[in-house]
């Protein structure tokens, strides 16, 4: 009897039907959701608290014992991602009041994002791998619809792109997933742990992990899978692009720190090597895409690309240091990333433009958002007290620590070039004289409180993770043992079994 | 009738409580053998978009007592409720629980069943839903 773990997956659902029900009523939906992902948001922190309190929270669904039922196991990590995800949710359910249209709401827009809120925290959350198939088809079929409402023309050419591409991922993700239970007969994640290390021929799991890697490598958008992502990420309203930067990337990132350090742990060198070389290209490609990027929202979108390298960075160094460190960088870079999409938004709202050469001057009638500006830039730049700078404080501690200068020696470059990216959004957008007429820029009227609310949360939520870094990196510390460990996850799972 | 086919029209006429029937015969049996909710609900749907074929769109959403996302608003209700009924009684999220007595005709009846007629009404509300929208055009 554990119902907590479940309540992260079962509130968006009840959210979900409870929108349906209240279809013809759009103003309803809106508060609705802002009450549901409040409630999942507390539930994701009463469940944090009791992992951190009482370890690893399994639960059999249908009483159906492991490895034979679907199996939901929270530890440390998991608990993190559902909280950040119920307050990612929060925030664009406040920042939807104002920022979705009527007309993308009576079109279903709530419904589907609750559903995505599902899919997201069942990634989350579950112990077994076709389960986390499944939630992975939830997220994307809610956000393939989500990518495509409102039916602009840019829009579908953005989806079709999108579409195809995470089709294909879920193609692999699904082969992957028939060939490894034909080779081990199980897909429970805590007793695959157990059996693939002793399974032969060693070649075959390798293979299978690579087809994961591919996978999960698409959904996560790094190098050279990443594609998809600029081509339309800045298509929809932006509180599906806030929703899905902070979250569907994250997914696949959170997938794969998953599997690899839980089942595919037999040969280490082999794909540690690769994944370095790996988050050294994405670091670097992302960020020398966001340098040519004159539109706001394209520009944070290859932003997103060059920061899933850092996650990779901490995976490929796999020491419990550099794990933590990815650990914490995620939350850091969801809460950051996240907050930049929202101020694109009010700067659109104000202006009607995501064209840094059309925009300026917003330094001098919008100081506050300048500033709500800076600070996640700031932190995503990795400049100290800010968040970004602890967490990448902590990936090349860890890789100087390992040896491998040169993703050292990258990942500082590539902190450098985000510096000066950032910096050209702020002179372009905030520091140099408006580009358009006064009257067009008087005409905009206000910002509505709505907007300006979850922004501040998130901004200051960033903040907070900066200023208070010494606990949260000793939570992504513990969090990351836990990884390493994989004995007590499956002492959790299945128990008193060998 | 503007110009369709009168064959249609009375095969529909008898096809379609066969049909209908023949889905919740999938749905009872769906348990422990082949059928159940989704196959009764493709069946059923199918029944109504054969009348919407010989009539027109429009005739089925006469026929029909409530919308098509009522049905499936409805039926992910059910799903989610027949999950949670062992919650109320301090059992885990959907663990089976079954009528002490099995009932005329239909057998062992539990909340595996009520899952499963939720199922059966989402997928007649979804099929039912896209494709009159898309008749409709």
């Amino acid at each position: 009897m554990n119902l907590a773990v479940m309540a992260p997956i079962l509130l968006p659902l009840t959210s979900a039907i409870l929108a349906l029900a209240a279809w013809r009523a759009p103003g309803l939906q809106r508060w609705a959701a802002v009450a549901g992902t409040f409630l999942q948001f507390g539930a994701a922190l009463a469940l944090l608290n009791r992992v951190n309190q009482s370890g690893i929270q399994t639960f059999q669904v249908g009483s159906w014992p492991a490895p034979f039922g679907i199996t939901l196991a929270v530890d440390l990590f998991g608990a993190i991602m559902l909280a950040v995800s119920g307050l990612v949710g929060l925030s664009v359910a406040l920042y939807a009041l104002n920022g979705i249209d009527d007309e993308r709401v009576a079109y279903g827009f709530y419904p589907l994002f609750h559903i995505l809120l599902m899919g997201v925290n069942g990634a989350f959350a579950t112990g077994d791998l076709f389960n986390l198939y499944v939630w992975f088809e939830v997220m994307l079929m809610a956000s393939f619809v989500l990518m495509a409402l409102g039916g602009t023309r840019a829009q579908l050419e953005g989806s079709v792109k999108y579409v195809v591409l995470n089709l294909l991922a879920s193609s692999l993700f699904l082969s992957a997933t028939g060939l490894l239970y034909g080779l081990t007969g199980t897909l429970n994640l805590a007793q695959l742990a157990l059996v693939l290390p002793e399974t032969q021929p060693h070649g075959l799991t390798l293979a299978l992990s690579m087809l994961y890697l591919v996978a999960f490598g698409i959904k996560a958008a790094i190098f050279p899978l990443f594609f998809w992502l600029p081509a339309s990420y800045h298509t929809p309203p932006v509180a599906v692009t806030a929703l899905f930067s902070g979250l569907l990337t994250k997914v696949g990132a959170y997938a794969m720190l998953r599997v690899f350090t839980l089942i595919f742990r037999t040969d280490p060198i082999f794909t540690n090597t690769l994944f370095l070389v790996l988050a050294g290209l994405t670091m670097v490609t992302g960020v020398l895409g966001a340098a040519a990027q004159w539109d706001f929202r394209r520009l944070l979108s290859f932003h997103i690309i060059s920061q899933i390298g850092y996650l990779v960075m901490g995976l490929g160094l796999a020491s419990q240091a550099a794990l933590a460190g990815a650990i914490y960088f995620m939350v850091h870079v969801i809460l950051a990333k996240t907050a930049l999409f929202l101020i694109a938004g009010i700067v659109e709202r104000l202006r009607g433009s995501f064209d840094l050469h059309q925009l300026g001057g917003l330094y001098r009638s919008q100081p506050w958002l300048a500033l709500g500006f800076a600070l996640p830039a700031l932190a995503l730049a990795g400049l100290p007290p800010f968040s970004g700078f602890f967490a990448k404080l902590m990936l090349v501690r860890a890789g100087l620590e390992a040896g491998q200068y040169i993703i050292v020696f990258t990942a500082l470059g590539v902190s450098l070039l985000t510096l000066f990216s950032m910096s050209k959004v702020w002179g372009e957008v905030f520091w140099k004289p408006a580009a358009m007429e006064p009257a067009a820029v008087a005409d905009r009227g206000g910002v509505p409180v709505w907007m300006i609310l979850p922004t501040a949360l998130l901004v200051v939520g960033g903040l907070l993770l900066g200023l208070f870094a010494e606990p949260a990196i000793q939570w992504s510390h513990q969090a990351a043992f836990q990884l390493l460990h994989p004995d007590l996850y499956i002492q959790a799972v299945l128990g008193g079994l060998p | 009738m503007n110009g369709r086919s009168l064959l249609l029209n009375v095969a529909v006429r008898y096809l379609m409580p066969l049909l209908l029937i023949f889905s919740v015969f999938l749905l009872l049996r769906g348990h422990n053998e082949v059928g159940g909710g989704f196959v009764g609900g493709l069946v059923a749907a199918a029944a109504f978009m054969l009348y919407a074929i010989a009539h027109s769109p429009a005739e089925v959403h006469d026929l029909l007592p409530v919308s098509p996302r009522t049905l499936f608003t409805l039926g992910l209700f059910m799903a989610l409720l027949s999950g949670l009924l062992p919650v109320f009684g301090n059992q885990p999220f959907q663990t089976g629980l079954w009528l002490p007595e099995p009932l005329p005709v239909l057998g062992k009846v539990g909340t595996p069943f009520l899952f499963d007629t939720g199922v059966y009404l989402l997928v007649i509300g979804v099929i039912l839903h896209i494709l009159l929208t898309l008749a409709e055009d």
